[in-house]
């Protein structure tokens, strides 16, 4: 478009008409300030009649008669003309070399997004990525190493020896060193068993978003996740969800409406087990493979079924999708590195007070009764959905440590005295069961007391119902496991 | 000597006719004393007997552009225009009136050919159709009609959603930019200036693409 062309159309004379009643210094120049009162800037309007209080209304009534002599917003007339600007430029300044028809990297980038190889590619990455690399070294080998290897061995009993000396009362004592005390349970839990299973992960999280994977994972998956109220954005918090749900919670903050956020939330505080009960619930239903694919496929209904019927009862418009695709690049090591190291660093900075917390209302709890009172209340729920007493335990104390809960489980497993069916019950019921205290605290920061209270409220009377009705079904139709 | 509009609807309800249950001669009823019915007949486009009508091979020629022109209005009215299902056919009515000859070939190649009406109905091909037959393709296709691999430009964005107007142009997508879709399925995925971007059906059909290759 010609310079002279340009001055002549309604928009450039109402550019001119602004700057010259601008009066005041705004540290940038005239014609940015009236580009973003055309484009109906409402930070930049209010600076405005701040700082140019008399000329106010003249300016505004420039702006809207700009605006009615259009039929699209000015935005996108702006838009237009900058744009034919800047191709003018480019036009001018770049050359392209003589194109060397498709690259490797194309033709990688091709295969992963054909729903034909990409669907199998994603599954390898989420395999591979986080069920062995997260699971199987993070949670198992590394956490076996720290945990019994370092903390059990020599740690716990050294701080056990320094307490007893300098804290005689045992009471107080087992604050710090008790079964559930902050160094023993808090401390340990946070350096033996999140650090690990965290740092594995956001190892893995870091590689699959530097080489420009995690958007390509995006578009395979939109279709899916619109029928559950969600876009393919979702997929970020949702694969985070598999390390660690309140971190995936936080991260729902990305999503760019209330409502996708809030079905996220609900979706990961119901039926997205984080790595540290993933671990513990797939050692528990080892040797009984049909009894993993039950919880598996039980697990999955419930989350395209909770999802399919929030997105139909909750309001607001659906979810679109949009987003670039970079191009395929390998990883620099060194930002994986730093990217883990920020991370797990702001993790450890958020996630330490919470655990030093729950050791010390595990401490109350148990002081002043409260424990023994929540866990015959939970006896009841437990025995309806045909679980033996002990189990409401191992519930109370999911609360608190998800993992924690599966792993109480799993010493009633050694014990004996869960039949195939029971356990697959307590597993599928337990992964189901209230997010953890963190998570739980996530919530509330999240999304506000009361959407918090009444996702655990929900999700409490859900994963019992789920745990009945699959009980109920394997006594129906005579099934054993 | 050009019909007028009763003549041109006579015609048309002829052919319509002849098209449902063809050699069939139809009752010349309310038509009787009009006008338009000698008029017709002096021109050699219908043929009478006994109070029934029917199309002379000329009246099958007229009535057959008439449709042609009728079915194309409504086309352009629903797909580029994007006016009220009730209202397309009362419009197309009054349209195919105003349609010169010759004109109604360029609406054809602009909707690229269509062969039926919105109401499935077909479209009589017309000169333009068969010489576009060894290479059918649109002039402006919408981002989620075009094939894969096919180029164009931004021809223009259309949307009444202020929020997706901005998406679509946070993306850079705006009229002139050169464009071409990579994959349709499951999402599309489309190549703007030197950038990729996956988009859902919804946003791709707000963008319209003059189609170069």
């Amino acid at each position: 478009m010609s310079e002279q062309k340009y001055a002549d159309d309604v928009l450039g004379s109402s550019f001119k008409k602004i700057e010259l009643m601008l009066q005041a210094d705004y540290g940038i120049s005239k014609h940015s300030i009236g580009s973003l009162l055309l484009q109906g800037d409402d930070e930049i309007i209010s600076l405005v009649k701040l700082k140019d209080p008399e000329n106010f209304s003249k300016i505004m009534e420039a702006v809207n008669f700009a605006k009615s002599s259009y039929n699209d917003p000015l935005s996108y007339i702006i838009a237009i003309q900058n744009q034919g600007k800047a191709n003018y430029i480019i036009e001018r300044a770049m050359e392209y070399g003589p194109s060397k028809g498709i690259s490797y990297r194309e033709k990688i980038s091709k295969v992963m997004i054909d729903p034909l190889t990409g669907i199998p590619i994603m599954l390898l990455v989420l395999y591979y990525g986080i069920y062995k690399f997260v699971g199987d070294f993070g949670a198992g080998v590394l956490v076996n190493f720290i945990e019994n290897g370092i903390f059990i061995k020599y740690i716990n009993p050294l701080v056990i020896k320094i307490f007893i000396k300098i804290i005689p009362w045992e009471v107080l004592r087992s604050l710090f060193t008790g079964e559930y005390g902050i160094i023993t349970l808090g401390v340990r839990y946070a350096v033996a068993l999140i650090f690990p299973i965290v740092t594995t992960f956001f190892i893995a999280f870091a590689v699959i978003e530097d080489s420009g994977y995690l958007p390509r994972l995006a578009l395979l998956i939109d279709r899916l996740f619109k029928k559950i109220g969600l876009s393919g954005r979702a997929v970020i918090p949702m694969v985070l969800g598999l390390g660690c749900d309140t971190m995936a919670t936080m991260v729902t903050r990305t999503l760019p409406t209330k409502r996708e956020r809030l079905i996220a939330t609900i979706l990961l505080a119901l039926a997205v087990p984080c790595s540290a009960q993933l671990g513990v619930i797939l050692s528990l239903l080892e040797g009984n493979p049909k009894g993993l694919w039950v919880w598996v496929g039980v697990i999955t209904l419930v989350f395209v079924f909770v999802g399919f019927v929030s997105s139909k009862i909750l309001p607001g418009e659906g979810p679109s999708f949009y987003m670039e695709v970079p191009p395929l690049r390998l990883p620099k090591l060194s930002n994986v590195f730093l990217k883990t190291w920020t991370r797990v660093k702001w993790y450890f900075i958020e996630i330490l007070p919470v655990f030093i917390l729950v050791s010390v209302f595990i401490w109350i709890g148990q002081l002043t009764g409260i424990f023994n009172f929540l866990t015959m209340l939970l006896t009841y729920p437990i025995r309806w959905i045909g679980l033996p007493d002990k189990t409401a335990v191992a519930f109370l104390f999911g609360f608190f440590r998800r993992d924690y809960g599966a792993g109480g489980l799993y010493d009633i497993k050694k014990a004996g005295l869960f039949t195939g069916n029971q356990l697959v019950v307590a597993c599928i019921t337990l992964t189901l069961f209230l997010p953890c205290v963190a998570q739980f605290l996530m919530n509330i920061k999240e999304r506000g007391w009361r959407a918090a209270v009444g996702i655990s409220v929900f999700v409490l009377f859900f994963s019992f119902s789920v745990g009945y009705l699959v009980n109920l079904a394997f006594n129906t139709f005579g099934i054993n496991l | 000597m050009k019909l007028n509009e009763r003549a041109e609807e006579i015609l048309e309800t002829l052919w319509v006719n002849n098209e449902k249950s063809p050699g069939e001669w139809m009752d010349l009823g309310l038509a009787k004393d009009n006008p338009e019915i000698d008029e017709l007949l002096k021109l050699g486009y219908i043929k009478l007997i006994n109070n029934r009508l029917s199309l002379s091979d000329k009246g099958m020629i007229e009535g057959r552009k008439i449709i042609r022109r009728h079915r194309l209005a409504e086309r352009l009215f629903t797909d580029v225009l994007d006016i009220k299902e009730k209202l397309v056919h009362p419009v197309s009515c009054q349209f195919e009136h105003l349609l010169q000859e010759g004109i109604e070939d360029d609406i054809c190649v602009l909707l690229g050919h269509p062969k039926t009406c919105p109401h499935g109905k077909s479209i009589p091909p017309g000169e333009c159709c068969r010489k576009s037959q060894k290479d059918i393709k649109k002039i402006i296709s919408v981002l989620s009609e075009m094939d894969v691999n096919q180029k164009g430009k931004v021809a223009y964005i259309y949307t009444k959603d202020n929020p997706t107007l901005q998406k679509v142009m946070a993306m850079g997508v705006l009229p002139g930019m050169a464009i071409n879709l990579v994959q349709k399925y499951p999402s599309y995925v489309f190549q703007v200036g030197q950038s990729q971007f996956a988009v859902d059906k919804e946003i791709a059909s707000v963008i319209y693409v003059r189609i170069t290759k």
